[in-house]
This record gives C-alpha cells, sequence and structure tokens, in this order.
C-alpha cells in the first residue's frame, strides 16, 4: 500500500484553480519533493492531505486514511510543518516542544530519541524564546515539534523558503537522516536545486503536476542538447544569442548562459558549432560553448514553456 | 558628486552588548549591481537598513548618493528606491493607482506621472492588466511591478530585499533582465538573495559573515581568491565555521 495515494483531486478558491486535477502516489519511505514556484498549490495540496482543507472533487488516503471521513484518525498519525511560522514565540525553545509533546499525550524525554538528531543542535538555545531564533534554527524547532509525536508521516510545506543556503543545506541533511530512520516525508520547495535531495519529485504549476519523476528520469526526458555559453560581456551576450534565428531559448543560470536551439534533428556538435560561429560574427570571440546536462530548473522551464 | 554610489566607512551598529554589524567598509560605483549576501542573521537587514535611513549608525559612517544617512536621512529617501521581498505595493489597488501613489509620494507632477504610467505599463507589458487589482496577478508579476514602482522617481540607487523570493525560474531571469536593463541606464542596484546563482549575475558581492563583510569582490575573483567552483561554495565554506560557533552569539 502506497503512504499517499492522490486521485484526481481539485480544488478552486472563488475564480482560482488551486489545484485541478492532480493525481500522484508516494510510497513508504519515501524522501518525496513538491518542486515548483510560489501560487502553484503546493500549500493547498498540503493543507488538503492533513486534513485541514476539503477538496471539491477528487479523493486522498494518508496511510490508508481518508483524508476528509478518517481525519481525526489521520490527524494524530501525521507530523505536519506550516509554511508559515506557527510556534508560540513567547514560549522557549524547549517550552514549545514540551507544549506540542502534551497536546499528542507524550513527553520529551519519551520521546527523545526521535528528535535527538535535530534536537542536540537546538540544545545550546533551549530557553530562548522561539521568536528570537534565526530562521534557520526556528525551521529545526518547527521540524522537532512536528516530529514529538512519532508520526508515521512527515509534511513539510517549504520547510527551507527564506532561510540562507547554508542553513538550508543542513536541513536537508537532517531529512536525510529522518530517511534513513525510514520515515515517510513528503516536502515542497521553490528551489529548484534542492530537488536532487528527493529520491522522486513532482514539479508543481499552476495547479497542475507537470510530471512525476526521480530526479534523474526528469532530466534525463529534457529532450534536446542544452548548450553552456560563457562570454565576458554576458547581458549583451545573451540578447545578442536571443535574437539568433536557431535560438529556442536563452537563459542566465549562474554564470553560464543555458541555451537550446529550434532545430530538433540537429546534431549537438552542429549546435555547438553554430552557436560560436554565430557569436564570433557578433562580436564575442571570447565566447566559449559547451554541451551542458540539464539540470532540474532547465526541466522545469521547459515544461513550463511547452505547458504555456 | 564622485561616481560613488554608496561609500560605508566602518559603518557599525550596536543593540544592547550584541554587534549586529560590525566596521564594515565597502563602495559601491554607480551603475553597479552589488549582490550583498550573508546567511540569516549575519547582519545584512541591520546594514541595509541604516543605508537606507531607517536605522542611526553607533559608529562609522555612510554616505548614499551623496548623503550622510545619519545626518541627511530625508535626501537619502528621496534619492533611494526600495523594495522589499514582503510588502511594496497595494494589492487592493490596480497597477496603473499603485505607480500613481507612488508618484504622488515622491512628488511628481500629474504629467510625470501620466508620462512614467505609460511608459512603464508598456514596458512590463502590462497594458492588459493596467486596471486589474494587484491582489490578482501572479506572484512574478507582482514582483516585476514593484521593481519599476521602486523606480518610478528615476532614483540614483534601488535597494532590493530578496526580490525574487519564491517566484518561478522563467520570471526570476525576466526580473534580473529588468535589473540589467536599470543598471545600464546608469542606476545603482543593491540586491540581497538566497539564489546562489544570481549571486553570480551581479557585478560584486559581499558576503557578511557576523557582523563583518568576510569577502569582496567580483564573483570571477573571489572564486578563484578562494579556489572554489561556485559562490555557494564559498557561501557555505565561509558561513559554516560561524554556524558551529553561534552558541555564543545569535542563532
Amino acid at each position: 500500500m502506497s503512504a499517499v495515494q492522490v486521485d484526481s483531486i481539485s480544488k478552486r478558491f472563488g475564480p482560482t484553480v488551486a489545484l485541478d486535477k492532480v493525481s500522484f502516489a508516494v510510497e513508504k519511505g519515501e524522501l518525496f519533493g513538491f518542486i515548483g514556484p510560489d501560487g502553484g498549490g503546493k500549500t493547498t495540496l498540503f493543507r488538503i492531505l492533513v486534513s485541514l482543507l476539503v477538496p471539491d472533487s477528487g479523493r486522498a488516503t494518508v496511510l490508508g486514511l481518508d483524508a476528509v471521513k478518517d481525519y481525526r484518525a489521520l490527524r494524530l498519525r501525521v507530523g505536519y510543518m506550516a509554511g508559515r511560522f506557527s510556534l508560540y514565540p513567547d514560549l522557549s525553545v524547549e517550552e514549545n516542544l514540551t507544549f506540542f509533546a502534551s497536546v499528542f499525550g507524550t513527553t520529551v524525554e519519551r520521546e527523545y530519541e526521535q528528535i535527538r538528531p535535530i534536537y542536540v543542535q537546538l540544545e545550546p538555545f533551549r530557553d530562548r524564546r522561539a521568536g528570537a531564533l534565526s530562521g534557520g534554527m526556528k525551521q529545526k524547532l518547527a521540524l522537532c515539534c512536528a516530529l514529538v509525536h512519532r508520526p508515521d508521516i512527515l509534511l513539510l510545506d517549504e520547510p527551507t523558503t527564506g532561510v540562507d543556503a547554508v542553513s538550508r543545506r543542513e536541513f536537508w541533511d537532517l531529512l536525510g537522516v529522518l530517511k534513513a530512520g525510514g520515515l515517510t516525508t513528503i516536502v515542497s520547495t521553490p528551489y529548484m536545486d534542492e530537488a536532487t535531495r528527493c529520491d522522486r519529485i513532482a514539479l508543481v504549476h499552476r495547479g497542475q503536476l507537470l510530471g512525476v519523476d526521480t530526479p534523474a528520469g526528469i532530466t534525463g526526458a529534457f529532450g534536446r542538447p542544452l548548450v553552456g555559453v560563457r562570454a565576458r560581456e554576458r547581458y549583451k551576450a545573451l540578447l545578442a544569442l536571443r535574437k539568433y534565428e536557431h535560438a529556442q531559448s536563452v537563459y542566465p543560470f549562474g554564470d553560464v548562459m543555458h541555451y537550446t536551439d529550434r532545430r530538433l534533428d540537429a546534431p549537438v556538435e552542429r549546435i555547438t558549432a553554430d552557436v560560436k560561429t554565430f557569436l564570433d560574427a557578433s562580436g564575442f570571440a571570447d565566447a566559449t560553448v559547451e554541451v551542458l546536462t540539464p539540470t532540474v530548473e532547465d526541466s522545469f522551464i521547459a515544461r513550463t514553456e511547452s505547458a504555456a | 558628486m564622485s561616481d560613488l554610489a554608496i561609500q560605508a566607512k566602518d559603518l557599525t551598529r550596536t543593540f544592547g552588548n550584541f554587534t549586529a554589524v560590525d566596521h564594515i567598509s565597502f563602495d559601491v560605483k554607480a551603475g553597479e549591481v552589488f549582490g550583498f549576501l550573508g546567511a540569516n542573521g549575519a547582519g545584512k537587514t541591520t546594514a541595509i537598513r541604516m543605508l537606507i535611513g531607517l536605522l542611526q549608525p553607533s559608529a562609522g559612517t555612510a554616505r548614499v548618493a551623496g548623503f550622510d544617512v545619519s545626518r541627511e536621512t530625508e535626501e537619502v529617501k528621496r534619492n533611494i528606491g526600495y523594495m522589499s521581498q514582503r510588502f511594496s505595493l497595494y494589492e487592493d489597488l490596480t497597477p496603473r493607482e499603485n505607480i500613481r501613489l507612488y508618484g504622488g509620494i515622491y512628488g511628481l507632477t500629474r504629467a510625470e506621472i501620466r508620462e512614467r504610467t505609460s511608459q512603464m505599463l508598456e514596458r512590463l507589458g502590462f497594458s492588459s492588466v493596467a486596471d486589474t487589482a494587484v491582489r490578482s496577478l501572479p506572484l512574478g508579476w507582482r514582483q516585476k511591478l514593484a521593481f519599476s514602482v521602486a523606480l518610478v522617481h528615476r532614483p540614483r540607487i534601488v535597494f532590493l530585499d530578496e526580490p525574487t523570493s519564491g517566484v518561478d525560474p522563467i520570471t526570476r531571469r525576466q526580473f534580473w533582465e529588468l535589473i540589467y536593463d536599470a543598471a545600464s541606464n546608469g542606476t545603482t542596484v543593491l540586491v540581497t538573495t538566497h539564489y546562489m546563482d544570481e549571486a553570480e549575475y551581479c557585478d560584486r558581492i559581499s558576503i557578511m559573515v557576523a557582523g563583518r563583510i568576510a569577502a569582496m569582490g567580483t564573483p570571477a575573483a573571489l572564486k578563484e581568491e578562494f579556489t572554489v567552483e561556485s559562490i555557494d561554495e564559498l557561501f557555505v565554506r565561509l558561513a559554516r565555521p560561524v554556524e558551529a560557533g553561534k552558541a555564543g552569539t545569535l542563532p
């Protein structure tokens, strides 16, 4: 049995379609990621899965329990971290933990082994008010509070949004530790680079799933050569390359531009040679051209473009 | 005025016995895109609040657009634009109304507002949604509009605080093209971001660690200096030791 089974769920808010016939399944023990920008429907989906919102149509089961009918049983078994910081800012780190443990009829001492990998990082600040923690530490505390009742599945809605790159890494390291312990975890993020930390991912955009697969499966289906271009005058080169007759798309990715070609049947050597020739002729003789492996972000862009 | 848009010298701010910003010195040239990076709690927001005239420095000086940030705060505010991730636009108002509101706040004439509104709407491709409430526009559109509104009074410098958080990857890149476009017209841009690929788009960056500037330069020069492949790698390397020994300071 899958840990989560979602069949054709839709949800509207007035004229806005938040989710449009979404279906997927998450297996037991998986670290499953919903990747996509804000406003795509990720939060609505999470709220339906934890029974805080009722779908207009379709059905969701979590741990074999119906997310609408069996909500009482379900709530005892899910750990949920909302997108917005929702702990008590005036309570200390320890008081928050004690509170959430007692709500579920347990104690921090009894559950210590479950939360230990995360709690050891918080222990130096146990007496600090939660509101006075840094962004990264707040998220670790929220994760601890979501885990303290030993849930059978963890749902984390954008736990790393607005958190700096170092704290984000540390947070994903912790999720890796929990996964090694066998916990099923569903997590959403707008940061595409975090996708590779997941077993499988779903790309979410405007209420629809643009694909569900392993990160390698998603990038492997990119389906055309991806060419990287570097030039000293990057912005000017970018604008010039967009005007190239065979250009399909040109986007900046850090210090390199990612280029795809309109000619689907052209061999990659021909494309790189043509791009180099074009840039030379356009006054960017220093430009270098190479073949790249697509990232999840390239795949997301390509799929949103073809969906539009 | 010199061609320096920002000149900070030993800029410092303490809160009680905590030093949030500790003697930072840096210059930003006119027309430069300057990436202001740092981990959460490293002091970026405090530094920016001093630079935009909202917080008095405890020590040190800074000049922004030629004005002293501690004594000439009103002139500073008139000569800068500011856009934060959280709040920039009135969501109940339309794009046209937001532009008019901000134009009015900055003392533009009716004729100027009219002219800039049509220029702006056309450049953004917003003509069809000019009279639609901002609330119903996609996040990425709102952020592009917010950026343009922050430039409505043609400031010499614009401060962007995590302008692309949560925005889809295509819009994120379109947003950066607006930044490049503004910079090519001579506007200075100081931007913070948690996307390390965006750090690579900047002319120069600084990385703050525990209230100090731990590294500053062009992305290419920094990667060479620290022998790293990417700014992401550099960021992690600089910020890690602080994470580990952070118990004594702000976590």
